[in-house]
């Protein structure tokens, strides 16, 4: 019925408007001299120049990735052994834990990292756990350790629940086929199911990496002032310092790394699957 | 016989349970607490909740949350919708083309669609306050209302509004009585998607809002520099609101899922066209 294609038109428009637009603005913006106007303006590359001959900036983008890499490794260490005991449950089972996880990440990401403040603060109910084994004298909150609780506490959900996906998709009669043909448990999992949850772990990793590169409330939070990310630097530009065109510059950068980062992972998970297929 | 104890499994299943309820758990009992402690708990009282009621900035934000979500929701459904049904009826071309701009804002990190969206109200000259909120949260929603819709709409028979306007219906009646109950369920995940990503939101909020107009999250985020156990309280009644809505819509978790389904089927088909 071509009478209701005229539905999207509306939608077509809004699209332009507050999709397009915006994202032509930040090009637009990472490009020209401050304070330039949309009809008068100078084009100049000096922000992404201040930025990659700035090393203090560097660091915070280094920190940024780190922390990052840490805090999806963290979750694949910890989210892989929960994926696979879910995955391994009863149907009934698999249902609540699945709900289980799943419940807090409905919770307002604010106000459960804000919860975590209380909990790792001086005299608070860790110190007090640690002091048990004589740990406690360390300072807790407002160190990189206090944002990485955070960022796994916030992201891991997403990597439990994709892997779990990928791992009970799989076909069981695959590990007893494996067992029957002579491989032992770690054979069997090594060879047959790791490679079989690889997709889960790699959208698991874009799920967790993500949002961990570019977060700034965590770090802000549980970081305190002393653990600056590069989120931190871009809302400082537009909100405190008020130079668009030198954050502009910072979030474009910020976005073209997480794309070749995503684009390497996913061309790892294809290069391991490729070479399960040569070995056929 | 692989399926015997799994104490191992068992044991950190356990550990991850308590990694993920004992902040919540801890939050709602410090909400009580008579003193301004945040480590101990020194006896039961409702004072904080008195003072988060009479505390207008918390309150408002409350509101402001609320409304916006619930405007947000409504009208991102409405149009999304709408347009999902336009699309699918459009050339391919444009289809495509939309479709492909209708993926940028679920792509993107959510700090670059908020720094655009920003950029956009300061160039137009438009005052930031509540208007822009609800602008940017109805924009970012119904990229995913229109990604819920449209495999339902796919599954549609192409002949079906042809045959009700054959029968005698108006091209709203079609619309209304005939596709719309037929796609229903991929509007109402759609709809709660939108209003948890809307509930939900802090950072596009952050850089769109003006005027004082806060929503919880930055209230949580600019309060929480001192000590104010009012965060504790307004934090349990976030809780307890979602936990009812959830028990309403007893089927909402898996929606949840299938929302990061949605993005991970976007990430990694368009990563592989590169």
């Amino acid at each position: 019925m071509k009478r209701f294609s005229q539905l999207a038109i509306p939608y077509i428009v809004w699209g332009i408007l507050l999709i397009v637009l915006p994202m032509v603005l930040i090009a637009f913006y990472s490009v020209t001299e401050d304070g330039n106007g949309i009809i008068s303006f100078t084009f100049t590359l000096k922000h992404y120049i201040r930025f990659f001959t700035d090393p203090d900036f560097l660091l915070v983008l280094w920190r940024s990735i780190k922390i990052a890499v840490k805090t999806t490794l963290i979750c694949i260490a910890l989210g892989y052994p929960i994926a696979y005991f879910i995955a391994f449950s009863s149907d009934r089972i698999r249902n609540i834990l699945i709900l289980a996880i799943t419940l807090p990440t409905w919770i307002n990401t604010l106000v459960r990292t804000y919860a975590w403040i209380g909990l790792l603060s001086e005299g608070g109910v860790i110190q007090q756990v640690l002091n048990i084994f004589g740990l406690g004298h360390e300072e807790l909150l407002y160190t990189e350790g206090a944002v990485l609780i955070g960022m796994v506490y916030n992201f891991i959900p997403f990597m439990i629940l994709q892997i779990n996906t990928s791992l009970s998709k799989m076909d069981k009669s695959l590990m007893e086929a494996s067992n029957d043909l002579g491989a032992n448990g770690l054979q069997t999992f090594l060879r047959v199911i790791l490679p079989l949850s690889l997709p889960g772990v790699v959208s698991g990793i874009s799920l967790v990496f993500l949002p961990a590169v570019s977060s700034f409330s965590i770090p802000k939070l549980l970081g305190g002032g002393q653990f600056f990310l590069i989120g931190n630097v871009i809302e400082n530009q537009f909100i405190t310092v008020g130079e668009w065109n030198f954050g502009s510059s910072i979030s474009l950068i910020m976005a073209m790394i997480m794309m070749a980062t995503m684009y390497v992972v996913r061309r790892l998970e294809d290069y391991s699957r490729g070479g399960d297929k040569e070995r056929e | 016989m692989k399926k015997s104890k799994r104490p191992f499994g068992k044991l950190i299943m356990g550990l991850m349970l308590a990694f993920f309820y004992l902040p919540i758990i801890f939050m709602i009992i410090f909400s009580f607490n008579e003193s301004r402690s945040l480590t101990n708990f020194t006896g039961f009282s409702f004072r904080w909740y008195e003072k988060m009621w009479n505390d207008s900035e918390m309150m408002e934000s409350l509101y402001t949350t609320i409304i916006v979500a619930v405007l947000a929701t409504v009208i991102s459904t409405a149009v999304g919708t709408i347009s999902a049904i336009g699309l699918s009826k459009s050339k391919k071309i444009v289809h495509d083309l939309v479709l492909q701009i209708n993926d940028f804002p679920i792509m993107n990190p959510e700090i670059v669609t908020a720094i655009g969206l920003m950029l956009l109200f300061m160039t137009l000259g438009v005052e930031r306050g509540f208007m822009t909120m609800l602008l940017a949260h109805i924009a970012f929603c119904i990229p995913y209302v229109i990604l819920s819709v449209m495999p339902k709409i796919r599954s549609l028979d192409p002949n079906l509004a042809d045959a009700a306007m054959d029968l005698g219906a108006t091209p709203w009646q079609a619309l209304t009585k005939v596709i719309v109950p037929q796609i229903k369920v991929g509007i109402f995940s759609g709809a709660l998607i939108a209003f948890t990503m809307s509930f939900d939101d802090f950072i596009i909020s952050y850089f769109v809002t003006g005027r004082g107009v806060k929503n919880l999250s930055i209230m949580v985020y600019t309060m929480s520099k001192r000590i104010n156990p009012s965060i504790n309280a307004i934090s349990t009644l976030v809780v307890v609101f979602i936990t009812l809505i959830l028990i309403g819509v007893n089927i909402a978790p898996l929606i949840r899922e299938k929302r990061h389904k949605l993005k991970v089927k976007k990430l990694s088909g368009d990563l592989k066209e590169i």
